[in-house]
């Protein structure tokens, strides 16, 4: 039953993506060559809404439903693994047209070969955890 | 009827944009956290790679929300797509449209250009480029920068984590640079 609250809240994660159109591949490359508002006033107004969801629970306290206190740890601070990092997954992003979130969606849109960007996706998470250490962070 | 045209159409974007912040806010409610691309290493220890490689050796069953999660997304796509289909091509701009003929790229009103996306195109160098390398990279680059879209763009940012945006600029500067410079090289393949 625990878990029930969580696959309702992904049936509304995958439907809004859906209609928001931010799982197409064409929406994506729009994105990079600048050609429309669509993408950045996706991200943007849920950013902004979001900033001011997070000052909320901070300024009223808010509590889970289970009345735990809602921390936001910091990440430890980094250049190069952030950076690096995110030139990578820029690079997978315009190739692939799909974050991790769209990936999944995609396939629940019946583009079924999504599953091996999938796959793909999960032997680079593997090969970035064999190669950690060799990296710079 | 109203109803069932709003639940058809696609939606614009200052309506998609404070609903996935409702979905980040349910999720932080619920006691857990906005970021998608984790559920990839979850899977891997799930797999057995925590045995030979610490980096996936942890208890994935406190994660297992997060797949379900993942899960809700993918019938979310089914009643999005097949319950409630948008009766519209996808409205993407001329210059898009124009852009992308150049490369050879048809643009048919759909949401990805199925003679890319499509298993008869996976074997194919092109598409293996596409769907397999874009995959790998987006796997790989997600874990190093520890995040992606959902976990830095919207959750990060949200925080006003500084690590977020400097992986959202290197996102765009990734982003840029196959879009610009290296698109024009595979298409030539």
């Amino acid at each position: 039953m625990k878990y029930i609250k969580y696959l309702l809240i992904g049936v509304l994660f995958g439907f809004i993506m859906t209609k928001s159109e931010a799982i197409s591949w064409f929406r994506i490359q729009e994105m990079f060559r600048f050609q429309s508002f669509h993408m950045y006033g996706i991200i943007g107004s849920a950013l902004v809404f979001g900033i001011v969801v997070v000052q909320l629970i901070k300024l009223k306290n808010i509590k889970t439903i289970n009345g735990d206190v809602i921390s936001f740890p910091k990440k430890k601070f980094s250049v190069a693994r952030y950076l690096l990092g995110g030139i990578t997954f820029g690079l997978g992003w315009a190739l692939s047209g799909a974050c991790p979130g769209p990936m999944y969606i995609l396939v629940g849109n019946g583009f079924s070969v999504y599953i091996v960007v999938i796959l793909s996706a999960l032997l680079g998470t593997y090969v970035y955890g064999l190669q950690k250490d060799r990296l710079p962070h | 009827m109203m109803m069932i045209e709003i639940l058809s159409n696609p939606w614009p974007w200052y309506v998609s944009g404070p609903m996935i912040t409702l979905v980040m806010f349910l999720l932080i409610w619920a006691g857990e956290g906005f970021g998608v691309s984790s559920t990839l290493r979850t899977i891997c220890s799930i797999g057995g790679a925590g045995k030979h490689c610490g980096f996936f050796n942890f208890d994935w069953r406190a994660q297992k929300w997060n797949l379900v999660f993942v899960l809700g997304g993918v019938i979310g796509g089914v009643i999005a797509s097949f319950v409630f289909p948008n009766p519209q091509p996808l409205a993407l701009s001329a210059s898009t449209i124009n852009d992308l003929s150049k490369l050879n790229i048809n643009f048919d009103g759909s949401i990805a250009p199925t003679e890319i996306f499509s298993w008869e195109s996976l074997l194919t160098l092109k598409g293996s480029i596409f769907m397999i390398l874009g995959g790998f990279l987006v796997g790989f680059g997600a874990r190093w920068a520890n995040g992606c879209t959902s976990g830095h763009a919207i959750s990060g940012l949200s925080k006003l984590q500084l690590t977020s945006l400097i992986t959202v600029i290197g996102f765009f500067i990734g982003g840029l640079i196959m879009t610009f410079l290296i698109y024009p090289l595979i298409f030539k393949l």
